[in-house]
Parts: structure tokens; C-alpha cells; sequence
């Protein structure tokens, strides 16, 4: 019987950060699904795990956390002899890894977020797109992806020479995006686009694909 | 060769790092980059950080850039010196200070850090404080602060009851949260005033807090 349950939504970035990391892990967990539409997340019994009221939340044991990448960090630490590797263990490598790290979480995931909510989520509840979002969202991640392109031209992985956290982090957002108009950023880009083909067919990557309902 | 760090005095994201090395009681260098020349957007600084943005750390060969990716290493590293602010040796609780450091960089920092933009940098461009902006931050802003204060009743810091790199984070953008009309929002909450009270007494932030001023006040 597993000590791990995961709250959330297989449609939510932030919840398959985590079930990506489990599964890659190859961690037995329950999953308690949300529902989002009926604000489920924004009441209790979910508020007492994330009083931000946004999912995911997790329980392992007594331990509560929220936050995916303070949970993906948890999972890694503690089961870190099982499944795939997903940190370095120098500590000056691993230090580059945090950089890039946060990278993801500053600069890449907030203007990701927004072009997945306009571009992945508002076709799917018939919201009108804002455009203006769109093109200055897009004008962005094209800069970003020119630092991510010449990292990646020298690193195979953005982390370092492994696949790391790093590049887990990236997966959900990266699974809507390349579904719009804004795959030509990525897909005009050798290195970036190399590394979108590697981490995407991962097989724990497709675990957590087969959860989203149809 | 003592650690550098580039980067300016007055700057939330450099003093977190700076915050970090004293608590640390490492040796560094603060090296000045003139960021009103843009000496950050060009090189030789941007081949430090693509991103043109300060801090920047340089220990020896290692180059480490985004002011929280600073803090964990130096955190690390140091470890066994001054302050445990990482709780190396409890998973749990290292867990848990990773969380409430997210929910700092996630959730406080955006709603803090535009109204400290509005109050102390557009006044430098001849503007006046955009009321839109800072009233939709201070809505953000007290969901934020609702759930420290009903944190803060039940744990002494964040994490829990032991200080950690957690509450370090939030000191920089409150020290200049609380020089704002806005301050009010933490004065009037008492648990979130009582931790504030206490991060900020910290000699380690007192080594900084000098530097930070933007010359407001010696603005009429």
C-alpha cells in the first residue's frame, strides 16, 4: 500500500509536474482527482492541504507539501535511489542545475503559463483568445528560447549533461505549446527542438499523458 | 579568491544573495555593475548572465545567476557554518523550506515587488504611482498575507519553528514593502508583524540594509 496520494487535475501543468516525477521515479501513488470546474480546489477538504487553494497538493505519510517543484524536489530527495536520477550529485554541477532551475520557474514558466491558458485552455471552455497577450507572450519566449538554444547547443540537457528535474519541470507546458501555433518556436530551433524530441518520448512522459481524459 | 558578487547595493535580488553569504559569515566581494549605463544588457556581463539581469555569483569557476539559485548554493556549501537554513539533516523540514520559499517566489514577490515599483521607481521617471496596479497587487497581496498570518500562529517562521532561507528570502522586497503606504498590510496583521519584527532585527540584514536606498530620502 503506498504512503503517496497526489490532489489534483491530469489536465494541470503544475499536478504533472509531479506525476511525471513518480512515475519517472517508478513510485506507487493514489491519485485524488480534483474537479476544477466545480471549484473543488478552492474549498475544503482540499484548502486544508493548499491553503493557495491551487492544485496540486501532496501527502506523504503526515508529510503535507504543495508547490509541484518543492514536491518534485521532496520526491527526488527522499526515494532517491529508486527509478531515474533526476539530480546531479556534484555540488558545483548541481548548482548550475538550480540555476537553470529557476530559469524554468522565472523567466520560462511565466510566460508559458500564459500562452497555455490562451492557447490550450480557452478553445477547450469557448473563451475568446486575447491576442494582445498572445503576441507579447510569444515575443518573449522567443527570446528566451535564444539563451535556451545556445545552453543548449553546449549542455545536451538544460540542467547539464543528464536529464534532470530541470527538464521535467518543462514537460507540461511544452505538451500544450506544442499543440499551437507557438511549436514553430521551438521546432525552428536545432538544439531546442532536439531536446523537446528527446524529453517528450520519454516513456514516464506518456504515463502521464494517458491520464488526461479524453 | 573570495567569492564575488556583481550586482548593486540597493537591489532586493542582490541583497537576498548578500543577506545569505553573512548569515554564512562568508568573505565576498560586492562588485558595482551600472545597470543605468546598462552595463548589464551588454557584454562582457551578459556572457555572465544571458539573461542581463544582477546578481551574479562567481566562486572560482562556477558562475551562478537568478539570486535564489545563489542562495541554495551558498546555503549548501556553508552548511555546517552559522545558521542551518537549508535543515540539511531532516528531509521533512527541508521540504517543507523549499514549499514556503516557492510560495516567496511564486505568490509574495509578484504582488510585492510591483508596488515597490510604483512607489520607488516611477517616481524616478517622473510618474506618478499607477493606483490600478498597486490596488490590484494589494487584493493578491492579502490572500498572500491572510495565509502567512494563519501560518505564523501556529509556527514561529515559516517552516516551522526554526529560521530558514525561507523567511531570508522575503526580507529585501519587505524592507522597501514597509517604507510604502502599503506597509500597513503587515503592521495590521500581528503574527505576520511579529516575524517581520524579528528577520529583520537579524545582524546579518543589518550588514545590508545600509546600501538600500534608492535616494528617497533625500527627495522632498
Amino acid at each position: 500500500m503506498t504512503t503517496i496520494k497526489v490532489h489534483g487535475s491530469p489536465l494541470s501543468t503544475a499536478t504533472m509536474r509531479v506525476t511525471a516525477t513518480l512515475y519517472e521515479k517508478q513510485i506507487e501513488f493514489e491519485f485524488v482527482d480534483i474537479n476544477l470546474r466545480n471549484g473543488d480546489h478552492k474549498k475544503e477538504p482540499f484548502i486544508s492541504l493548499n491553503p493557495f487553494g491551487q492544485v496540486p497538493a501532496f501527502e506523504d505519510g503526515d508529510l503535507k507539501l504543495f508547490e509541484s517543484r518543492a514536491i518534485t524536489q521532496y520526491i527526488d530527495h527522499e526515494y532517491g535511489d529508486k527509478g531515474t536520477k533526476l539530480t546531479i550529485s556534484d555540488s558545483k554541477k548541481k548548482a548550475i542545475m538550480g540555476l537553470w532551475s529557476e530559469v524554468e520557474s522565472h523567466h520560462f514558466d511565466q510566460v508559458a503559463t500564459k500562452l497555455v491558458w490562451e492557447l490550450g485552455f480557452k478553445p477547450l471552455f469557448e473563451i475568446p483568445l486575447d491576442t494582445k497577450i498572445v503576441e507579447e507572450n510569444e515575443a518573449k519566449l522567443d527570446s528566451i528560447l535564444n539563451v535556451y538554444e545556445k545552453r543548449l547547443s553546449e549542455s545536451k540537457y538544460l540542467g547539464g549533461e543528464s536529464f534532470t528535474l530541470v527538464d521535467l519541470h518543462h514537460l507540461p507546458c511544452l505538451h500544450y505549446l506544442m499543440k499551437s501555433q507557438i511549436k514553430k518556436l521551438f521546432e525552428s530551433r536545432p538544439y531546442v527542438s532536439a531536446w523537446v524530441a528527446d524529453i517528450t518520448a520519454r516513456p514516464a512522459w506518456s504515463k502521464v499523458i494517458a491520464m488526461i481524459p479524453i | 579568491m573570495a567569492l564575488k558578487i556583481y550586482g548593486l547595493a540597493m537591489s532586493t535580488n542582490t541583497t537576498r544573495a548578500m543577506i545569505c553569504l553573512h548569515e554564512k559569515e562568508v568573505d565576498f566581494e560586492l562588485v558595482p555593475v551600472n545597470v543605468f549605463a546598462s552595463e548589464h544588457k551588454l557584454p562582457p556581463f551578459l556572457n555572465k548572465n544571458p539573461f542581463g539581469l544582477i546578481p551574479v555569483l562567481e566562486d572560482d569557476d562556477l558562475t551562478l545567476f537568478e539570486s535564489r539559485a545563489i542562495t541554495s548554493y551558498v546555503a549548501e556549501k556553508f552548511k555546517e557554518i552559522g545558521p542551518d537554513l537549508i535543515r540539511h539533516k531532516d528531509i521533512k523540514e527541508a521540504s517543507l523550506v523549499k514549499m514556503w520559499t516557492e510560495v516567496e517566489s511564486h505568490y509574495y514577490d509578484p504582488a510585492v515587488s510591483p508596488i515597490i515599483y510604483e512607489y520607488f521607481v516611477a517616481p524616478f521617471q517622473g510618474q506618478e504611482p499607477n493606483k490600478t496596479v498597486i490596488e490590484t497587487n494589494m487584493e493578491k497581496l492579502k490572500i498572500v498575507l491572510d495565509v502567512y498570518e494563519a501560518k505564523l500562529s501556529t509556527t514561529k517562521y515559516l517552516a516551522g519553528d526554526f529560521y530558514s532561507l525561507a523567511d531570508l528570502s522575503h526580507i529585501s522586497e519587505t524592507h522597501y514593502f514597509m517604507q510604502t503606504p502599503c506597509a500597513s498590510m503587515i503592521n495590521e496583521r500581528i503574527h505576520v508583524k511579529a516575524w517581520w519584527e524579528d528577520i529583520s532585527s537579524r545582524p546579518a540584514f543589518q550588514k545590508v540594509v545600509g546600501g538600500m536606498t534608492f535616494g528617497q530620502n533625500d527627495q522632498k
